[in-house]
């Protein structure tokens, strides 16, 4: 299956097909879970309006960890089976990770401030999620500083899988020590500690942000394969 | 043995020893890394926390005092309790029995002067109405801190 997929003339295919029906449902998702994030959703009973950032911040933090094992995952594929398209999709899915990292950032500290009283304070969940950001930043650097791409995708797999013993410390920083952030809310063994007035507009909301990472996944690994494509002609021409 | 599955092991390896490298360092740190101590942990392990700290706990029911600008109150962790001076303006979210994080140090007297008052929210969200019918039928977790 993922050999069928990894073909890079049925994949560009497949992705001409899929994309514009992702676009669109990407669009509605935002349209309705942002609706009901401000609108539908009740205000919190200790943080009031505030609480709707957390409709933005919290998915986008399931993304960034979600992509990075996805690039970790790519990277051992590359490393491995020598798959052209795994290196080329992690270095694709980098730049959408961080960004996604960055939203975490900046959401959270304008949370922060209302909320605790601190733009940012130094607890283990804060500070292993900014080391993330650096684990992105460093395999961005990394997958571009060879003039050889697949020396660059080598040395930014290993990074990637370097760095992976840092998703469970960001996903368990906050029960492991005591940390100005709070526990998980809703990968708990008891039922989620969110009303599903609350979760209803959450779930719609990760569902958004991880259409909107596929969409933009595909559109760059096809413009990649186009760049190589081009590149490859110009040698030939040259030649 | 195929080149593919030799690098497949070796990959492995890399994985389960960067993995075991990492929990030594965190447990080695494991006292660095918490964001706070509790008024059990300053009591108890007196001789290794001083100078500045965070101290971290709920704000003990009925503690508050207020003397202009200057608020005083106990903040516990349900097994001790440690009485707290601050000077300041207090975040929203200051109020009994909430969980807050207090920066500053500990006075010769057993006060803790703080410099700078976080409050900390917990893991449930939900709407007012909810949270009054929980009450009102009893069935409302109180906030306890780890450990």
């Amino acid at each position: 299956m993922i050999n069928y997929f990894a073909n890079p003339s049925r994949f560009l295919k497949m992705t001409e097909k899929l994309l514009p029906w992702l676009v669109r449902l990407t669009i509605l998702f935002f349209i309705v879970g942002i609706y009901f994030g401000l609108f539908y959703s009740p205000a919190d009973y200790q943080q009031g309006d505030t609480v709707r950032i957390m409709y933005v911040h919290v998915p986008a933090a399931w993304m960034a960890l979600a992509c990075y094992v996805f690039i970790a995952t790519m990277g051992a594929l590359s490393l491995v089976y020598k798959h052209p398209l795994a290196g080329l999709a992690a270095k694709s899915a980098a730049p959408i990770g961080a960004s996604f990292t960055i939203i975490v950032i900046i959401t959270g500290s304008l949370w922060g401030k209302p909320i605790w009283g601190a733009w940012w304070v130094w607890d283990a969940r804060l500070s292993s999620v900014l080391v993330l950001f650096f684990l992105y930043l460093g395999h961005i650097a990394l997958s571009y500083s060879f003039e050889n791409p697949s020396r660059g995708n080598k040395a930014s797999a290993i990074l990637a899988l370097v760095g992976l013993v840092n998703i469970p410390i960001i996903k368990f920083s906050v029960d492991w020590w005591n940390t100005l952030h709070q526990p998980a809310s809703i990968t708990r063994f008891d039922a989620p500690a969110i009303d599903p007035s609350m979760l209803i507009p959450l779930i719609i909301m990760a569902l958004a942000f991880f259409l909107y990472f596929i969409t933009v996944l595909l559109v760059r690994i096809k413009s990649e394969l186009t760049s190589q494509k081009i590149k490859s002609l110009n040698i030939k021409m040259i030649k | 043995m195929k080149r593919k599955n030799q690098r497949l092991i070796l990959l492995f390896l890399a994985l389960v020893l960067t993995s075991s490298g990492a929990t030594l360092i965190l447990i080695a740190l494991e006292d660095n890394l918490v964001y706070f101590y509790t008024p059990t942990d300053v009591k108890t392990k007196n001789s290794a926390i001083s100078g500045n700290f965070r101290l971290g706990g709920i704000v003990l029911k009925g503690s508050i005092r207020e003397f202009g600008t200057v608020t005083k109150f106990g903040v516990t962790d349900l097994k001790s309790t440690l009485f707290v001076r601050y000077e300041g303006v207090l975040p929203d979210l200051f109020r009994e029995e909430q969980g807050i994080v207090a920066e500053g140090s500990l006075s010769p007297n057993g006060v803790f002067i703080a410099t700078n008052i976080l409050a900390k929210h917990d893991e449930n969200y939900m709407p007012k109405e909810v949270s009054e019918a929980l009450k009102k039928s009893g069935r409302w977790k109180d906030t306890k801190p780890k450990k």
